[in-house]
Order: structure tokens, then C-alpha cells, then sequence
């Protein structure tokens, strides 16, 4: 194959592009990589396994007693039931927030997080910071993400030290008792699944 | 290993960036994403193995890179370190073995995420703790991977609940080799662990400790 011409730029790639093309070509042509199972693997976490299936998970606790308690009770079968399960959700837990208590994950060692409910975590999950701040000073790190919770309200953080993995069930709003197992899914946010967010009621125009 | 990746209750780091949403921010970190997946499908290493080649990094260049230069650290490390590419080849990036025609093809990606890889196992040793014991994390510093972060190394705490029995993820990043090993949840008072002075109020830590990290509180 002839080279590709050099990028409009006014500087080319950069190193470290350099050695992951290098890599790439190498683990290719020894035939340890197949380049459409690298394209297959960036597909299901770019554009099918992702928050809308977590969120799924805690509308439809929400709606349905019975499922809630199935999901508190053994989660990774209870979100099978939906069709989530597999790599990084083979242990998984639910933890539930109420009006004492606060839920909110880390993983301070590498960046654990529950990929078939949530996806890829964000950039920020697994930067320096937060995993260095959110078992210190949790209220702190709540405070930046908007979350102020009063001192009777009890932070539990879990840290992701082993191959369990934690989803937050988060408080319903109040003002949503006339929305359905979809809409609400649609309120519900990634980070209220991590912790580092409250679900907001839809804010109607008048 | 005690390194720049046991991150709990370190200082210096400033605010969370909260605008770094995307999980990926450039084409290569998509690449290092699926390498590291589809090589770690070749089932020549796990994914302890996979985390102790990423802690391995020099720590001055582990907090000044991104997490995938991580990632792509490790992938190397394990490639060299098994035998499946030579320090030349990964170099110059030319072949100078054979094709091995051993890689996962495409097609078989979805079924493989969708078993992902369990880490329960059996054992006929009964669990030492049971919920309500009040338990010490042991003061241990091994030179290799483990999963107790140092920041809870000789703290108290107290069995939340037993996970039954796991694959022991220190010996298996080690040798490869797969020894059950009781698993709790231990729930920990901030207080406990940063002090009453610098711990925020009303705050409880919960981890995921192995047996053998604990003993029983004096």
C-alpha cells in the first residue's frame, strides 16, 4: 500500500501517534490483532454500551417494587434480566440512595467502573483527583459536581478495590409520580449513577 | 506495589475537571483501547496481570501522562514480557517472526464481552470474619501488585458482608495462578482513617478487601 500523504498540519503526528501506529502495524501483521476487532471493541463502548442502560435499570426500579428489590438483592442478575451484563459488570452491586444516606463510587488503584450499565467512564473519573479526593473529601468533591448534602446525610464511598462493581440507585424526584418508566429513564443521569450528581424533576415552561 | 497509581487521599492534584467528559480525547487512545482488549483476549495474561504492568510505569511519568498512555504502557510491557513481540520489533514496528494467525477475529468481540471474565471461585476453607467483625487491615508493603490501597493499611473497620470467595487478584498478578481467597465488604469511619481532625463529618469508606489483607481488631 502506498503512504498516506502527511496531514494538512503544520506539524505532523506525534510521537506517541507514531508508536501506537507502529504498534498497531506490528500486532497486525504478526497476526496477534485483528484490525476489525480493534474498530468492533471502540463501536460497542463508542456507540451501544453506555448510561442509557444503567439508566434503564434504575427508572425501572423506581416503577417496579419487585424488580427493585431483585436489583438490590443480586444485581448483576437483575440488570441481566434487561440484557446488560459481560465485561466489568460480572460482580455487580447497587447501592440505594435515600433521604440519610449517600452513595458515590471510585476507584482510587486504577479507575473500576461498571461498564455494561455505564459504558467507558468519563475523562474526569479517571484522573488524578478524583481518585485521589473522592475518599478523603467526598463532600468536597460533591460540592464541585453541585451536590451540597446536609451533615445528617451520610456519604458512604465505595471504593473499587476488588471485581465488584457499584451502581448507585438514585432518589427519584419528587414531582415525577406522573412519568413513566421511559420518560423517567431519560432524567437520569450518568453522574447520578456515580454518585457525583442528583436527579433533577423536568422543569416545566409555563 | 506502593506507586504513583495508589491515588487515595493523596494532595496537590486541584479540582475535578469536570469538563473532561469524553472517554476518549484522541484517535490513538481509541486504538490503545482496542489493542489492549483484543490482545488481552489471546488469553496470554488477565487482567491482574494487566494492572501490574500499568503500576510499573516510572511514577513521575504515570502522573504526567493520560490514562491511556498507561494502558499503553502496560500493553507493551505484557507483549514484551510473554513473548509475543521482541524489544526490535517494537521499535522499528517491522515483523521479524512469523504471522501467528492466533488473533480473535471481529465477529467473535460481542459474544466475548458479553461473558466477560468472573472472578468467583469455590473453596472449602471456611470464611475466617463474618459480618459484625471488627477487623485491622494488616501493615504489609509488597514490592508487587496488591489490592489493599495503602491509605487503609493499618486502619480498623468493621465486615459489612462476606462476597464469597474470589480469585486472589495479589497472587494472580504475580504468577498467573488462580487461589481462592475470601472476599469481604469492610465499612470504615473517615474519622479512622484521616484523623478526626482532617476527616469530613458523617462519612463511612467501604472497600473490597481479601482475607488475608485483615486480621482480627485487637
Amino acid at each position: 500500500m502506498p503512504d498516506s500523504p502527511l496531514p494538512h498540519h503544520s506539524h505532523g503526528p506525534s510521537d506517541i501517534e507514531l508508536r501506537v501506529e507502529r504498534l498497531e502495524k506490528l500486532l497486525v501483521n504478526k497476526g496477534l490483532v485483528d484490525p476489525a476487532a480493534i474498530d468492533a471493541l471502540v463501536d460497542a463502548y463508542e456507540n451501544r454500551i453506555g448510561p442509557k442502560n444503567g439508566a434503564r435499570a434504575v427508572a425501572k426500579a423506581w416503577t417496579d417494587n419487585r424488580y427493585k428489590n431483585r436489583l438490590l438483592e443480586n444485581a448483576t442478575r437483575a440488570i441481566m434480566e434487561l440484557g446488560y451484563q459481560g465485561r466489568q459488570g460480572e460482580h455487580m452491586q447497587v447501592v440505594e440512595n435515600t433521604e440519610k444516606v449517600h452513595n458515590m463510587v471510585v476507584c482510587t488503584l486504577c479507575s473500576c467502573y461498571p461498564w455494561p450499565v455505564l459504558g467507558l467512564p468519563p475523562a474526569w473519573y479517571k484522573a488524578s483527583s478524583y481518585r485521589a479526593r473522592a475518599v478523603s473529601e467526598p463532600r468536597a468533591v460533591l460540592a464541585e459536581f453541585g451536590v451540597a448534602l446536609a451533615e445528617d446525610v451520610e456519604i458512604r464511598v465505595w471504593d473499587s478495590t476488588a471485581e465488584i462493581r457499584y451502581l448507585v440507585l438514585p432518589l427519584r424526584p419528587a414531582g415525577t409520580e406522573d412519568l413513566n418508566e421511559d420518560e423517567l429513564a431519560t432524567l437520569v443521569t450518568r453522574n447520578s449513577m456515580i454518585g457525583t450528581g442528583l436527579v433533577q424533576a423536568p422543569k416545566f415552561e409555563l | 506495589m506502593n506507586s504513583a497509581h495508589d491515588l487515595g487521599g493523596t494532595h496537590g492534584h486541584g479540582s475535578v475537571d469536570q469538563s473532561k467528559i469524553v472517554n476518549f480525547s484522541d484517535a490513538w487512545e481509541r486504538k490503545v483501547f482496542g489493542m489492549t482488549l483484543a490482545s488481552g483476549m489471546l488469553g496470554k495474561w488477565n487482567l491482574d496481570e494487566s494492572r501490574y504492568a500499568r503500576e510499573t510505569m516510572d511514577p513521575g511519568d504515570y502522573l504526567n501522562s493520560s490514562y491511556y498512555e498507561h494502558w499503553l504502557h502496560g500493553l507493551e510491557q505484557l507483549l514484551l514480557t510473554k513473548g509475543l513481540i521482541t524489544e526490535q520489533e517494537m521499535e522499528t514496528g517491522i515483523l521479524a517472526g512469523e504471522n501467528t494467525g492466533i488473533a480473535v477475529q471481529a465477529h467473535r468481540i460481542p459474544d466475548i464481552l458479553n461473558k466477560g471474565t468472573p472472578v468467583n471461585m469455590e473453596t472449602v476453607q471456611p470464611p475466617k470474619f463474618s459480618g459484625g467483625s471488627r477487623v485491622l487491615v494488616r501493615n504489609f508493603n509488597p514490592k508487587s501488585h496488591t489490592r489493599a490501597p495503602r491509605y487503609i493499611r493499618g486502619r480498623q473497620g468493621v465486615v459489612a458482608s462476606h462476597h464469597g470467595a474470589c480469585i486472589f487478584a495479589d497472587q494472580h498478578a504475580k504468577t498467573g495462578e488462580k487461589v481462592p481467597m475470601h472476599l469481604y465488604s469492610i465499612r470504615f469511619e473517615a474519622a479512622e482513617v484521616w484523623g478526626v481532625e482532617d476527616a469530613e463529618p458523617n462519612v463511612s469508606l467501604h472497600l473490597d478487601l481479601f482475607e488475608s489483607y485483615l486480621e482480627t481488631a485487637p
